[in-house]
């Protein structure tokens, strides 16, 4: 896989179908739905304590607007991937383009897709840290190779973003 | 947050200052009305601070990003912010009034950071 910057864009090419099917699994990882640990952190309160009064105001007026922010950005994410459908050709390696101006919503959707992976697996911190481990032996394997495999494209993308 | 705080009514003494007639009949004028001054409760607020909690899986350049764009913090001082939240767990952002806090606790959870308001102690 390579990743670079051609203008307005930034271009991962040399997907390998794997890579690209990681990729493709990033507006469905996103959704917390169905996991009750990753919707509370997700959408966590605004204060520690017993401020019932302010979090009931928060669930009925803050939630539903970050909820509709998370999804504009997943669903701009899920637009962009959309050039890796089209004609399977399991072994052909694939390019896809992100516009700049989608920056923003990627950091977005591959923040909220880690959260919630890391979430329902309960990684350590120690276990996010440890970059060298391989090979992909299990589910929980895979699942933390996909949230650095994420964290590596924020970090590229914020590089970008950065210059 | 949308929702107003309530308005707390402060009555105001009158201004001794302030010369009432005396040659009038008090058929034709009332007592001095009283005005009352409103205050909102939040200039009468004691200061909440913003506070960002340690996460093991928000990136450190992505936390210092938001503290840069959220706060318009110049870059050394938003990773300070960063270190402090990774080293120590915690960080105060910023204090001041609560409703603002709010829209900061607020605008962070956008980003999805562990964002909580605290009363200053």
């Amino acid at each position: 896989m390579e990743i670079c910057r051609r203008k307005n864009q930034i271009e991962i090419s040399e997907l390998d179908p794997f890579l690209a099917e990681l990729l493709r699994q990033i507006p469905a990882s996103a959704n917390p739905e169905g996991a009750p640990a990753a919707e509370q952190r997700i959408f966590s309160p605004p204060i520690n304590g017993k401020e019932t009064e302010l979090c009931a105001e928060w669930k009925m007026y803050v939630e539903p607007e970050l909820r509709r922010l998370f999804q504009t950005a997943t669903q701009t994410v899920g637009a962009d991937l959309e050039q890796l459908n089209g004609n399977e050709k399991s072994l052909v390696s694939r390019t896809l383009r992100i516009p700049t101006k989608h920056a923003d919503a990627w950091l977005s959707a591959l923040n909220q897709a880690r959260l919630v992976i890391a979430t329902k697996n309960n990684f350590t911190e120690l276990e996010l840290n440890d970059h060298l481990r391989s090979p992909i032996g299990s589910r929980r394997d895979l699942s933390l190779f996909q949230v650095n495999f994420y964290g590596f494209l924020q970090e590229f993308i914020l590089r970008e973003l950065d210059c | 947050m949308s929702a107003q705080p309530p308005a707390v009514e402060v009555a105001v003494p009158p201004d001794p200052r302030i010369v009432h007639p005396t040659n009038t009949t008090s058929s034709t004028i009332g007592a001095p009305t009283i005005e009352k001054e409103t205050r909102t409760e939040e200039a009468l607020d004691v200061p909440w601070q913003v506070v960002v909690h340690n996460d093991p899986v928000n990136l450190m350049s992505y936390v210092t990003m938001v503290f840069q764009r959220v706060f318009g913090y110049p870059r050394d001082k938003a990773e300070r912010h960063m270190l402090e939240v990774h080293q120590i767990g915690r960080s105060i952002l910023w204090s001041g009034m609560r409703e603002r806090a709010e829209l900061y606790v607020q605008q962070l959870h956008g980003y999805l950071l562990l964002a909580t308001i605290e009363k200053v102690s």
